[in-house]
Order: C-alpha cells, then sequence, then structure tokens
C-alpha cells in the first residue's frame, strides 16, 4: 500500500475506514426517517409522514421548550462563572492554583453517571434534612425538578467553558496588555478594551459548547429530574425503551442537522482565532 | 491586568464556591452515604452501617467488574489504534482539506449520545440493513442476533470514543516536525521504523491524554450497554442505574460508585503524578545543563 510518492497509504485507509463507520449509522437513519414502513427494513416508497407527526406530538413540544430553558440558563449561568474561572486561573501565581485547576478541569473526565449518581445523593441529602423547613418557612414545595436539573446542567457545562476561554487567554500575546498600560490605560480600561475582545471569541465558543452540551445530556439530567420532568433526550430514550417508532428517526435528523450548524459556526470561530493570530 | 492581586481572589471565588459545592462535595457524599443503611421509603435511614459493604460480595459483581475492565481497555486499545494512523494522515493533509476532515469526525462527537445509540439500534436491528447484507453474503441467518450482546457494546463503545481519541492526539501530532521522519528515513530507516521510531514517542503525551479521556467514561459506560446490551453484557454502571432507579437502594447505589470513583481517580492522580515528576526531572537537568 504505497502511493506515488513513496508514502505508505495505510494512514488514509484507516481514516477513510472510520469515516465510513462513522457515518453508516446516522445515514441509515436519515433514510429510513423518510420510509413509509415503521421499522424500516424494507423500503416502503418515500414518505415524510413522521416529520408530520413530530410536529403534531404534544409532548415533543413541552420536551423541547424545556430542554431550551434549561439550556439557555444553564449557558448563561456556566459561561459567566467558566469566564471568571479562566481569567482568575490564567493570572494566578499562587500556589492555590494548582487545586483550583483540579477543580475545574477533573470534571471533565469524570464519567457522568458518577456526576449524575453524586448530585442526586447531595440534593436528596439536603431536601430530606432542610426540606420540611424550608416548606414551614418558607411556605415552598421543593424536591428534584427543573432547580435540580439546572443547578447540574451548569456544573457539567462550567469546565468547558474555562477549557476554551483559558486556551484563548493562553495564546494570545501577553504585550498586547502591557502595551496598553504603559500607554497609561488603567486596568478596568485595559479589561473592556484590550482582554475582552480578544478572548471575546473564546466566550462565544465556549457558550455555543456550554449550550450542545446542555441540550444533549440524558445521563445526569435522568439522576436529578423530577418525576414528571421531560426533556428531548429524555423523551427520545423513552420512545426507544417503548420499541423504535420511526417518530425518533425523524427527530434524529433534526437533531442532526442542528449539530452540523452549532459545531460549523463553533469552528468557524475557533478557526478565525488562529487567522488574526497570524 | 483588571484587578490587582488581592481581587484575583474574588474573580475566581464564586467559581470556586459553586464547584465546591456540587461538585467535591457530592463526591465526598458518595463515599459517606455507602456506611447509611437504607430505611423503608427509599432514602437514607439514620446511623451507620457496614452492611452495605457486605453486599458488595455479591457473586454476580466480580464478573461484572471484570467485563467493565476489559471492555474499557479492548476499546481503548482499538481507538487508540485508530486515532494514531488518523492524527498522522490529518497533520500532513493540504490546509482546507484537514478542516473538512476535522469536521467530519468533530460532528458525530457533537451528535446527540442518545441518537448515536439508537442509530446502531436501527443499524444492527432484527430488521434492519445490516443483517439483510450479512445474510445477503451468508454471514448470517433469519435467527442471528445482532443486538444486546458483548460485541454490540464494544462495537457502540468503540464507535462514542473515537472522535475523543483522535482529537488530543491529532492536537499534539499538528505540532510535530514531520522532516524529522524525513531525516530518519535519509538516514535509512523505513518508513514504519521511522514512524515507530521517531512520530510515536513525539505524540506519546497525545496519546496519554486520549487513554484517560476514553478509559475513564468507558469504565463509566452506562447507556451503551443498558440500550445495546443484554443481560449477560451489563456493566458496573447498569448496576448503580438498577440499584436508583429500581429498586431504589441509594446506600448500595453509592458504595458501587464509590468504587468506580477510586478506579477512575487513582490512575487519573497516579497518572498526573507521574507526569509532574518527569517535568520535574527534566528541570533539574536543564538547571544541571545551565551551571
Amino acid at each position: 500500500m504505497r502511493g506515488a510518492n513513496g508514502r505508505s497509504r495505510f494512514p488514509l485507509f484507516v481514516t477513510l475506514l472510520t469515516l465510513i463507520f462513522l457515518y453508516t449509522p446516522l445515514i441509515v437513519v436519515a433514510v429510513a426517517s423518510f420510509n413509509a414502513s415503521k421499522y424500516g427494513g424494507a423500503w416502503t416508497g418515500f414518505s415524510l409522514k413522521w416529520y408530520e407527526r413530530l410536529f403534531q406530538d404534544r409532548a415533543i413540544w413541552e420536551a423541547l421548550v424545556n430542554t431550551l430553558v434549561i439550556a439557555l440558563i444553564a449557558t448563561v449561568v456556566s459561561t459567566l462563572l467558566g469566564t471568571l474561572a479562566a481569567l482568575a486561573l490564567h493570572r494566578s501565581r499562587s500556589r492555590f492554583k494548582g487545586v483550583y485547576s483540579a477543580l475545574v478541569h477533573t470534571p471533565l473526565v469524570v464519567p457522568d453517571i458518577l456526576q449524575g449518581i453524586g448530585l442526586l445523593l447531595l440534593f436528596v441529602t439536603v431536601l430530606s434534612t432542610f426540606g420540611e423547613w424550608i416548606r414551614r418557612t418558607f411556605g415552598l414545595e421543593c424536591g428534584l425538578g427543573m432547580t435540580t436539573i439546572v443547578i447540574a446542567h451548569i456544573t457539567f457545562c462550567l469546565s468547558y467553558v474555562t477549557m476554551v476561554v483559558l486556551g484563548r487567554l493562553q495564546e494570545f500575546d501577553r504585550s498586547m496588555i502591557e502595551a496598553a498600560q504603559d500607554l497609561g490605560a488603567s486596568g478596568f480600561y485595559t479589561f473592556f478594551r484590550v482582554t475582552l475582545p480578544i478572548i471575546s471569541p473564546g466566550i462565544i465558543a465556549g457558550a455555543l459548547f456550554a449550550f450542545t452540551l446542555s441540550i444533549d445530556d440524558f445521563v445526569i439530567t435522568f439522576f436529578v429530574k423530577g418525576a414528571g420532568d421531560t426533556t428531548l433526550p429524555i423523551y427520545i430514550q423513552s420512545a426507544m425503551r417503548r420499541g423504535t417508532p420511526a417518530v425518533i428517526n425523524a427527530l434524529s435528523v433534526i437533531f442532526l442537522l442542528m449539530t452540523f450548524v452549532l459545531v460549523f459556526i463553533t469552528q468557524r470561530l475557533l478557526m478565525d482565532k488562529k487567522e488574526t493570530q497570524k | 491586568m483588571l484587578f490587582k492581586k488581592t481581587s484575583n481572589f474574588f474573580v475566581g471565588l464564586p467559581t470556586f464556591v459553586w464547584l465546591l459545592l456540587f461538585y467535591a462535595l457530592p463526591v465526598l457524599i458518595v463515599f459517606f452515604l455507602a456506611f447509611k443503611p437504607v430505611d423503608s421509603a427509599g432514602g437514607i435511614g439514620a446511623g451507620w452501617t457496614l452492611s452495605t459493604l457486605k453486599e458488595l460480595g455479591n457473586p454476580n459483581y466480580p464478573a461484572i467488574i471484570w467485563r467493565t475492565f476489559w471492555l474499557g481497555i479492548v476499546s481503548t486499545v482499538i481507538c487508540i489504534a485508530a486515532a494514531v494512523p488518523i492524527s498522522y494522515y490529518l497533520s500532513r493533509m493540504s490546509n482546507q482539506l484537514r478542516n473538512v476532515f476535522l469536521m467530519l469526525i468533530i460532528v458525530p462527537f457533537w451528535t446527540n449520545f442518545l441518537i448515536r445509540i439508537y442509530a446502531w439500534r436501527v443499524f444492527l436491528h432484527s430488521d434492519g440493513v445490516f443483517k439483510h447484507l450479512l445474510m445477503f453474503v451468508g454471514l448470517a441467518d433469519e435467527s442471528t442476533v445482532l443486538l444486546y450482546n458483548q460485541w454490540a457494546v464494544l462495537t457502540v463503545m468503540v464507535y462514542t470514543y473515537i472522535p475523543f481519541a483522535v482529537l488530543p492526539i491529532y492536537a499534539v501530532a499538528e505540532k510535530f516536525d514531520f522532516s524529522l521522519l524525513d531525516a530518519a528515513k535519509d538516514l535509512g530507516a523505513g518508513s514504519f521504523h521511522a514512524f515507530r521510531r521517531v512520530f510515536l514517542p513525539g505524540i506519546m503525551k497525545g496519546v496519554w491524554t486520549a487513554v484517560m479521556v476514553v478509559l475513564i467514561p468507558a469504565f463509566g459506560a452506562y447507556l451503551i450497554p443498558d440500550l445495546v446490551g443484554g443481560p449477560t453484557s451489563e456493566l458496573v454502571g447498569d448496576k448503580i442505574a438498577q440499584r436508583v432507579f429500581v429498586d431504589r437502594n441509594l446506600p448500595h447505589a453509592s458504595a458501587l460508585s464509590a468504587l468506580l470513583m477510586l478506579a477512575v481517580f487513582l490512575p487519573l492522580v497516579g497518572t498526573l503524578w507521574i507526569r509532574k515528576l518527569k517535568q520535574r526531572n527534566v528541570e533539574r537537568r536543564d538547571a544541571d545543563a545551565r551551571s
């Protein structure tokens, strides 16, 4: 397996094989979503009926609204907290930095099931200890629900935002800030006129990551949600458990298109960063 | 910059408090609740007990733990074996083509996890395309079941984690100086030899990062065995979920999670520690060389 220039073709072969492996199941689902047959074993004609049924299903719309509300709150809060953490980490020379960095970065590799169960146990402990007291003093009924889902989402999105913004901060030239300050700019002025514009593509990319992660999450949400709460992934899972209704094919295609657009925008922002550097 | 040294503390404080409350505290609680009894309502009882730990002696568990372990290792090895040539190929490509390929690898990475698993359920369905293809070639018959076994679990795990392995290895390979490979070849090394002795050591840091980001989530896999596996391919993650959602035994779930947590954190801390030691050695050598 050797090309004209004497280089091995093996890497090309592995790359193409992997791409085929990655895309075949997705393409099969996309094709099945236009198939009139319910189980997609044989092609029984082109049809858009699964898409129509999808738009008529009220439960899906409810799940969609929940998903978007959770994702928006989680994105705003985690972007703010994540950016602050990145700024603090970037500037810190303290001995404490290692601990802070571990606290921010280890959640990136901890399996989601452990984050899910940990948060569930925390919420259960807190609610069983203080739940009664809160109800008596504030008249608030509290339990697992949208609030616990939002807290969990902020927590796992935060580390990704910090990672992206910190990457951006480390890439740009420190001398720009020093130049601004040498020219007499105040710290406040430097931050808003120099630092912030430079890192803003990183902040936007981080926010998009957070949004994508939040609308995608199933495992952690499943652990910390209350009995009646649904999000799109929760809806998909329960539909899968009931069998494999063809509506999910259509929903998958819409999700895939959404992901394509989000990834495209994020990549654009991150690539733009490399060009401005040159 | 914006604030002086002391105020940097206040910039970092909110996130620190948040992570302490909602990340570090839950990790600790997992260990703590393993020693509490269950109450009749499915909550956590009063007092302390060792009975949950004794329940971990369940005769079914060694097989499940072993399966979690080997499926994690095998899927990591396969992912890395694919990711190294892919990263090599990507980093030698022209810029424009590379962006297209990178995007093609990143998209599945960001596609909804459930949908990726769902796609495999459709693909491997007993009435699906792949089985018909196998039957056509004569490799399967009507009774073959492609789903609900550990091979399905392994396939979907590799499918899910390949992009995780490619991204860190590619990030390092992209910065690799490929003229070193040409130099090795000029000096008479064969291309495989040059690849193994020059390229591989050069990207080792990326490979270790890839091992961590694949192996650790693989140990915690729960949805994949739950949706494409069967009773003979349950992993530790399934057991944790069953204790929470099926028989509502939170202390038992937390004991299992504590076990998994140790399996995750010990290698993680170990790797970071070794890296730090190595770095310190390099710094010392540099200092010696200078003096």
